[in-house]
């Protein structure tokens, strides 16, 4: 016996991007023919991940290479303000470009493009972010701290986290502080 | 993909005209809303599916119905509303209002500037770092930003 059958492409396609992509929980939205949109931004090694599931279907990921590389920057430039070791005493703008193979104004031309912030307010923007978690786990003092992430002084370190933040060092800790024992009382509350 | 949405509730009817206004000079793409007092909040919020929250409420302290404050205090201890980045939008600057904002869970304070310009360039950065937070995978219990 031999039967027809008529099938729509496009019903096959969705169905089958969301079997798939269902399975990683990424929240994401299919619109038009072929464009995927994640609520949140996928690490490169996430992409891989959304790539390989669909592989064997014969879809491909493509996907925009100034992205790529403004996130390899971004990763990179996360991994060296928590090993500051690995600078040994360069500068980041130097360590950037013989790292990425590219001169320093170039990275930092398409970093600022896609990223909506220079390439020098984003590496303080982690620092900080590194000093916040330091500090909240309360073992190091904010002269430890300076040390520990080449600051030349910790008054410069002070400084760079108020003109950061708005906020002192101290205060901070005490928010923090206080804000988890906010937390706990409430869970007791309840 | 990356247009930012963002909710106001503030009482005021010529700030929420000044801040829609400032939005449309903000470099990224947003999609905006806004509620009259803390009730309409609290319902809108509810209101929305898991994935629909904004990524960014900006909120009044004085408002009518509901305060910010008490708003403040249902949203960060509600499971599905707690991950919600809030900035308070306030015309008090005192150091003690600020502070327990922070403690009862705001991630940010602005001071409600008098100048146009002023308040672009506040939400403007507000949007900006929220946006790497998001990106970046900060730890959201650290973003703790004052604007004065």
């Amino acid at each position: 016996m031999k039967l027809h059958v008529k099938y729509d492409t496009l019903v096959l396609y969705r169905a089958l991007i969301r079997e798939k992509l269902d399975k990683l929980g990424y929240p994401y939205s299919l619109e038009g023919q072929g464009q995927l949109y994640f609520n949140q931004y996928l690490s490169n090694a996430q992409l891989n991940e959304v790539n390989d599931v669909l592989k064997p279907y014969g879809i491909q990921v493509l996907d925009d290479p100034q992205m790529m590389f403004a996130q390899k920057v971004r990763e990179f430039i996360v991994e060296l303000v928590h090993q500051p070791e690995l600078m040994e005493n360069n500068k980041f703008s130097d360590v950037l470009a013989r790292k990425l193979n590219h001169s320093y104004s170039y990275i930092s031309k398409i970093f600022s493009d896609v990223n909506f912030m220079s390439i020098e307010q984003f590496i303080i923007l982690q620092k900080i972010e590194r000093v916040k978690h330091l500090l909240s786990g309360g073992t190091l003092t904010l002269t430890e701290i300076a040390w520990q992430l080449n600051y030349s002084s910790v008054q410069h370190l002070s400084n760079q986290f108020r003109k950061t933040t708005g906020i002192t060092p101290s205060s901070f800790q005490k928010i923090v502080k206080e804000r988890r024992k906010h937390v706990e009382t409430r869970k007791i509350d309840a | 993909m990356d247009t930012v949405s963002i909710l106001l509730a503030d009482d005021d009817e010529d700030d929420r005209l000044l801040f829609e206004e400032a939005l449309q000079k903000v470099r990224h793409s947003i999609k905006s809303k806004m509620v009259n007092n803390g009730a309409q909040l609290m319902d809108y919020l509810h209101s929305l599916g898991k994935g629909e929250l904004p990524h960014l409420l900006f909120l009044d302290l004085n408002m009518p119905l509901k305060s910010g404050l008490e708003c403040l205090t249902e949203i960060r201890a509600h499971p599905c509303l707690r991950e919600l980045t809030v900035a308070i939008y306030s015309t008090s600057s005192s150091s003690e209002d600020i502070e327990n904002t922070y403690i009862k869970g705001a991630n940010v304070y602005i001071n409600k500037p008098s100048d146009f310009n002023q308040l672009v360039k506040i939400l403007s950065d507000v949007i900006t770092i929220n946006w790497q937070y998001q990106r970046s995978e900060l730890n959201k219990e650290n973003f703790v930003l004052s604007i004065e």
